[in-house]
């Protein structure tokens, strides 16, 4: 009875407290933070659709958004879909698509995306405001009921290059983010600001100033002011022990490593943060002193696994650079490792999961030929962890590329990227979604694709794995053995994460494409 | 009226004169800039990346040098930013480094395009090929083909046709339970193939539903003309090919 109530009153008034997001598996009818919980999964605890009945799944409505290649990964509560494009925020009755409320902030005329494209990838919520992170680098509560802004709080300066894409991590009393601008000479960092009053709590810069642990990484001089380490891919959090885990972008100059000898920390890393006060409690470097612009800008998947007979918790990573990683998620302590997509540029990882660097691998003035391409294997779409199948799905891209060092100079505001790529000729440009077992990353089925991909994975009680192509399908498979089930085409890029949420008994399946937002339901 | 059109000419008279003064004096360097600030989305070779490619003789958003420069200084929002910290001859530098990179240049041929036109229509170009509407559609559109491609390019494909393909072109085979059918894909995703016939039907097919689909690479159904033709007549039909620019 204490139950009901408690749902009455969610439903009444779409409060959405703390709690309720940390116990989401309970809740799956509302998809309440980024990945669906804390732990990164997208995974839908739901299962009315199945291997079996998918085959019926259509579109039940549709939105349409003013901008192209949308990125947003709709939050769900109580009724209610909260989407967002650059600058805009929207509610919308989850069932029929109707708009509730539409919010927008302009965008100044001399904002300038440099790097990357102008897109949002979602909302955050926490009891009564929705998160929205803009283009011109502020982050904006707004009232869930009427889209009114109760605060905005500037992040940094968007002029220098500055920005932010991604979703907003929600959590007690807090809200985080990250900024994009690894092109542009940065110093990243993230962010955690009091949910209720837009005041910063803390700020941790992903690259050390003089004295601190790590700068010895860098060189001495001026390196580090413009060492990027853009963190621009919302991380996951651990409740029971209030660790942040956060993705690092990749150095700068990107692709020109001349002058920033070393091995660049905490850029290509993953870092757990104290939610509290945002100190670093542990990091774990991917790819020291990278070249190729193999950001580590993914959505760690947290799980609880065995690892020689002794539980553990754990963090898994399919990261940009084509390996597989398995960390002990409170020490940083890597447990195994694996290449899942063609790469051309490591012989391996060694025991301590360092990559064993080929010679001649960086780019060079004539060009040097390495897989992967600098959007990487996976970049910044996510993955999906189901514990049902014990399968860790992503979505990978096999392509190579032609990398060019050429000369960096830093001036506000513009690339200062040292190089860049050129496509192999004559060479196939594909896609794969694949099933990694979770704690070795060994290939349990893959699914190939025309393309390569842009679509993040979801994967369902149901037993479905959902994920998009840029040749604009929506697709279902099977989540144990890979085997296509359905598949939608919808006249544009699928470049989105989907979700599953559910209605008056009915799941549904969100997904956009191009710029339209798909519901599909049975 | 008057005053836009002076304008107009006036600001098209300076930028030729910019772009002019740049290209001869070498500097600022285009190329660079282009590496520096345009390379990241369209490709360190200007071959493409997440913008397109700009190797091509038309530019879908520049018209002309006049547009190609305000396409550069101002972007193509929401997609491409501008580059407000050019300066005008730096913008008329990466302009002229860009439309480089898709010129065809301008060649002596010794061949004569009005005898190529009758050796295109004596061997039966057009039973495979459309010139200004005129033909069948199963190859290539051919009415712009001298504005795309250089007369050592096309001398190339009349006598050796399947060593000068196209990246994107997949002669294909597709078997189903009624039998194969033969053709040029014109489409493609994860889950569908569309491929044209010798005849120029259409034919579209599920992957899940083939029983075999053999991707021909290196083939094409267009025959070699080495030997078939005279040096001369191959002169002339290089001649005419290279004259089809297409639509100003």
């Amino acid at each position: 009875m204490k139950r009901l109530i408690w749902f009455f009153c969610a439903a009444l008034s779409a409060q959405v407290p703390y709690e309720r997001i940390v116990n989401a598996a309970k809740d799956p009818a509302n998809w309440l933070t980024y990945s669906g919980n804390y732990q990164g999964h997208r995974f839908s605890p739901l299962s009315q659709i199945t291997p079996l009945n998918i085959a019926g799944m259509h579109v039940k409505w549709a939105y349409q958004f003013e901008n192209p290649r949308t990125e947003t990964s709709p939050i769900v509560a109580d009724g209610v879909m909260y989407i967002t494009a650059p600058n805009m925020a929207a509610a919308l009755d989850a069932r029929t698509g109707r708009e509730l409320w539409k919010w927008n902030r302009p965008i100044p005329k001399d904002y300038q995306s440099i790097g990357f494209g102008r897109v949002n990838r979602g909302p955050a919520i926490l009891d009564g405001q929705l998160f929205v992170a803009t283009l011109d680098c502020y982050l904006v509560a707004l009232d869930v009921k009427s889209g009114a802004e109760r605060w905005s709080a500037k992040v940094e300066d968007y002029k220098p290059g500055y920005s932010m894409t991604l979703a907003p991590l929600a959590i007690k009393g807090k809200v985080l983010v990250g900024v994009s601008g690894g092109e542009a000479g940065i110093r990243g960092f993230v962010d955690a600001y009091d949910a209720a009053s837009g005041k910063r709590a803390w700020r941790f810069y992903t690259v050390p100033a003089p004295g601190e642990p790590g700068h010895d990484s860098w060189p001495a001089g001026d390196a580090w002011k413009t060492g990027g380490g853009s963190t621009w891919v919302t991380g996951s959090y651990d409740p029971e022990t209030n660790l942040v885990y956060w993705g690092i972008g990749n150095p700068g100059p990107d692709w020109n490593p001349d002058s920033r000898p070393g091995d660049n920390l905490y850029t290509c890393s993953l870092v757990a943060l104290d939610g509290d006060t945002g100190a670093m409690k542990w990091h774990f470097q991917f790819t020291p002193h990278d070249s190729h612009d193999w950001d580590s800008t993914h959505v760690p998947v947290l799980y609880d696994g065995e690892v020689r007979g002794v539980k553990r918790k754990l963090v898994a990573v399919a990261n940009r650079n084509a390996f597989y990683y398995v960390l002990d998620r409170s020490t940083g302590e890597f447990i195994a490792g694996r290449e899942y997509a063609k790469q051309t540029w490591s012989k391996g990882l060694d025991d301590r999961g360092r990559p064993l660097v080929i010679p001649n691998t960086e780019p060079s003035a004539e060009g040097t030929a390495v897989y992967p391409n600098l959007n990487g294997a996976t970049v910044w779409f996510s993955p999906s962890y189901s514990p049902l199948t014990n399968l860790f799905y992503v979505s990978v891209r096999e392509i190579g590329s032609i990398y060019y060092k050429r000369e960096a100079s830093y001036k506000p505001g513009t690339f200062f990227a040292g190089g860049g790529e050129a496509a192999i000729p004559n060479t196939e440009r594909t896609g794969a979604i694949r099933a990694l077992e979770v704690s070795t990353g060994k290939l349990r089925w893959d699914f190939p694709l025309h393309t390569a991909s842009w679509s993040g994975v979801l994967s369902t009680a149901g037993g479905v794995v959902i994920s998009g192509s840029d040749d604009g399908n929506v697709f279902a498979l099977d989540a144990a053995s890979g085997k296509a089930l359905w598949n939608f085409q919808t006249g544009g890029p699928v470049v989105s994460n989907p979700i599953s949420f559910a209605m008056n008994g009915q799941q549904y399946i969100a997904i956009s494409s191009d710029r339209v937002l798909y519901v599909f339901g049975l | 009226m008057l005053a836009s059109y002076t304008n107009s000419v006036m600001a098209k008279w300076f930028f030729g004169i910019t772009l002019a003064a740049s290209v001869l004096a070498q500097t600022p360097d285009g190329r660079k800039i282009f590496e520096s600030q345009c390379a990241l989305c369209h490709g360190q070779t200007g071959t493409g990346g997440r913008g397109p490619s700009l190797h091509r003789p038309k530019l879908a958003h520049a018209a002309d040098d006049e547009a190609l420069a305000g396409v550069i200084a101002e972007g193509i929002p929401p997609e491409m930013p501008g580059s407000w910290q050019l300066t005008p001859r730096e913008v008329a530098s990466v302009a002229a480094y860009v439309r480089s990179l898709g010129a065809i240049p301008a060649e002596k041929l010794p061949g004569d395009a009005a005898r190529g036109e009758r050796v295109y229509q004596s061997r039966r170009c057009g039973a495979c090929h459309i010139v200004d509407g005129k033909g069948e559609g199963f190859g290539p559109e051919l009415s712009d083909i001298g504005a795309r491609r250089n007369a050592t390019h096309l001398r190339q494909v009349v006598l050796r046709p399947a060593s000068a393909l196209p990246e994107e072109f997949l002669y294909v085979a597709a078997t189903t339970a009624a039998g194969t059918v033969r053709g040029i894909r014109v489409n493609e995703d994860s889950f569908f193939i569309q491929i044209k016939d010798a005849r120029g039907q259409f034919h579209s097919f599920a992957k899940s539903e083939l029983k075999d689909l053999k991707r021909l690479r290196g083939e094409t159904p267009m025959p070699s003309f080495e030997g078939s033709l005279t040096a001369a007549e191959l002169d002339d039909l290089v001649a005419y090919l290279a004259s089809l620019k297409g639509k100003s």
